[in-house]
């Protein structure tokens, strides 16, 4: 177990560490001056040198590599080339936008998910089940931002229920600031929410077949309470792993839901620090995501741990394929 | 309903695919069949502005209106097809290109090429792919072929992944022992005995990946990166549309029908196929 888990960490240090010199070199073979982006054309030769200088861009590649790395492990980060203040103040007030709208998303998701998937699997064949995959099958076909779209003309500008887009701020109050969210955190999590009840209705049916539920049932526990204490604890490992793999998705979506909504968050960040070219934003936030996303799977892998005792005792053999 | 079959016994066989194969296969051959007949006829220029024409609802003339510039909506949907067709086909083609071979050969030389094309892969799945899209259109500037190359590169690694999965099975097989005995050497065994034997597989992961592909098109048009104009696109139209939702709302539903019609096509031929071609690939007994 403790293996396990050691080999895994280390595996996501070098992915990060890989990721980060990626990211640096194709920022750095890109053409464009950072010094002459914040100065403007007609900047004088000495003033650009000496703000070159001040940025450090003067060094040689490996030394800015490094600073810049480590910046980012120790928090200071270089300044934003558009707004001209330390990347972690512009994160902050946005992450209090976008976490709690991943969360929500991820919430609702699940909580769809995880029942739908379950009952399709209980009522095989049957008309719950043709339902449930059917609707699924129509909801991974749908781009969220359009999702999006659909939402705000019914929900905003049908009934009058929700706001179409903005955020008011967590200062707005709790209500406010949450019927903001909801919307977008809807579009983001019914495509997955579609793609997390078909593994759902797999994983159990798997389950199902297996001696031990068998065993269960023989011991006069009723179908619902085999599947509940028994089923649903070996269907999680899959359900764990897609769950993983989804939260990639969900951050990369609030990209485009952001858009969509108008809300000032992560995504939006990341979407004009592109357009405006502010390669410091940039590569902080491309880095960012890329070490949420390997967190997350480390989490993952650990969760297999927990839910699967042979893991913990370290008997199976975790293969790479 | 199309979801794979209980046992060998209900399976489809033959060339049945079951009623959601075939019409997924009906979708899918409708939107290509239109996106072709686009490149020589639409009912109207996708791109002729008539102003006096402005958000028109359906009319003879217009059978589905016309959008905030007067252009003919059913026109401009007949070309977005062409558009969202051609950047997913090429762009997974060439995901396919490159992960193919390099997944055949992860599986042929196993050792530090399997480690290192593996850990290619670990690292370009740390990337959420509509990042690495969004920022390779963005840094590479918007258009339709910055578009294909970004959502190729994201099919590289899927390709490399499956293509080695299903290879290494293959590899255990007494066929490939046998030419291995032949005196065949690994790089004709790969082309002559593995991928013909992992063709299944690829198809049914490339029908996904392209239904992938046209939500990945449609996403980064809805953004401004995709194909710029005068090439329509569904999501640009959904992108223009956005402005007049509440003008308008038939401009902004008709797109996004048009790429969950397809996209759905595409998922549901692709689930039929799986079914139809997969039991020859499982493992079988005394393959580990």
């Amino acid at each position: 177990m403790a293996w396990f888990l050691a080999r895994r960490a280390v595996a996501l240090v070098l992915t990060l560490w890989a990721a980060s010199l990626v990211v640096f070199v194709v920022l750095e073979v890109l053409p464009g001056d950072p010094a002459l982006l914040i100065l403007g054309v007609g900047a004088r030769e000495d003033t650009l040198a000496a703000l070159r200088e001040s940025m450090g861009l003067d060094q040689p590649a490996w030394a800015r590599y490094l600073n810049w790395v480590g910046g980012l492990l120790t928090g200071h980060m270089a300044n934003s080339l558009t707004y001209d203040v330390p990347v972690p103040a512009l994160l902050g007030p946005r992450l209090a936008v976008s976490g709690p709208l991943a969360l929500l998303a991820l919430t609702l998701a699940v909580a769809l998910a995880l029942p739908l998937g379950v009952l399709a699997a209980a009522r095989r064949g049957r008309a719950t089940d043709v339902t449930v995959m059917g609707v699924s099958q129509l909801g991974v076909a749908v781009p969220n931002f359009w999702l999006g779209l659909l939402l705000v003309l019914v929900f905003a500008v049908g009934l009058r229920w929700l706001p179409s887009g903005g955020f008011p701020g967590w200062e707005a109050g709790l209500g406010p600031a949450l019927a903001a969210l909801i919307l977008p955190a809807l579009a983001l999590a019914l495509p997955q929410a579609a793609i997390l009840a078909r593994v759902t209705r797999s994983a159990v049916l798997e389950v199902l077949g297996e001696d031990y539920m068998r065993t269960a049932r023989a011991k006069g526990l009723s179908h619902a309470e085999a599947l509940w204490h028994h089923g649903l604890r070996n269907a999680m490992i899959p359900l764990v792993t897609i769950m993983g793999l989804q939260f990639s998705f969900l951050l990369a979506g609030t990209i485009i839901i952001e858009t969509v909504f108008t809300l000032p968050g992560i995504g939006r960040l990341m979407f004009q620090a592109i357009g405006q070219r502010d390669l410091v934003v940039v590569r902080d936030l491309v880095v960012l995501l890329a070490a949420t996303v390997g967190v997350v799977n480390f989490l993952v892998d650990v969760s297999y741990a927990l839910l699967d005792p042979r893991l913990r005792h370290g008997r199976a053999g975790v293969a790479d394929e | 309903m199309s979801e794979p079959a209980a046992g060998p016994a209900t399976r489809p066989s033959g060339w049945r695919l079951g009623v959601g194969g075939w019409l997924g296969a009906a979708i899918a051959l409708g939107v290509a069949m239109t996106a072709a007949l686009s490149l020589v006829w639409t009912p109207h220029d996708p791109a002729a502005m008539t102003m006096a024409d402005r958000l028109q609802g359906p009319s003879a003339l217009h059978p589905l209106g016309t959008d905030h510039f007067g252009r003919d909506t059913l026109s401009r949907l007949m070309a977005g097809a062409r558009v969202s067709i051609a950047v997913s086909l090429v762009a997974v083609g060439l995901g396919a290109g490159v992960g193919v071979p390099l997944g055949l050969l992860a599986a042929a030389r196993r050792g530090w090429i399997d480690e290192a094309v593996m850990r290619f892969n670990d690292l370009a799945f740390a990337f959420p792919v509509l990042l690495t899209a969004v920022l390779v259109t963005a840094l590479l500037g918007p258009g339709a072929v910055n578009a294909i190359l970004a959502i190729a590169l994201f099919n590289i690694p899927v390709f490399a992944r499956v293509t080695r999965g299903a290879a290494l099975s293959i590899w255990k097989r007494p066929f490939i022992q046998a030419a291995r005995l032949a005196g065949r050497g690994r790089p004709r065994i790969s082309l002559d005995h593995v991928l013909p034997n992992i063709g299944g597989t690829l198809i049914v992961q490339g029908t996904i990946q392209v239904a992938l592909a046209i939500l990945a098109e449609a996403s980064l048009s809805y953004l401004g990166l995709g194909s710029r104009p005068p090439e329509v696109s569904w999501g640009r139209m959904l992108n223009e549309a956005q402005t007049f939702l509440f003008l308008s709302p038939r401009l902004a539903l008709l797109p996004g029908l048009a790429i969950v019609v397809t996209v759905l096509g595409l998922n549901l031929l692709g689930d039929a196929l799986r079914d139809r071609l997969d039991p020859r690939l499982r493992p079988r007994p005394g393959d580990t």
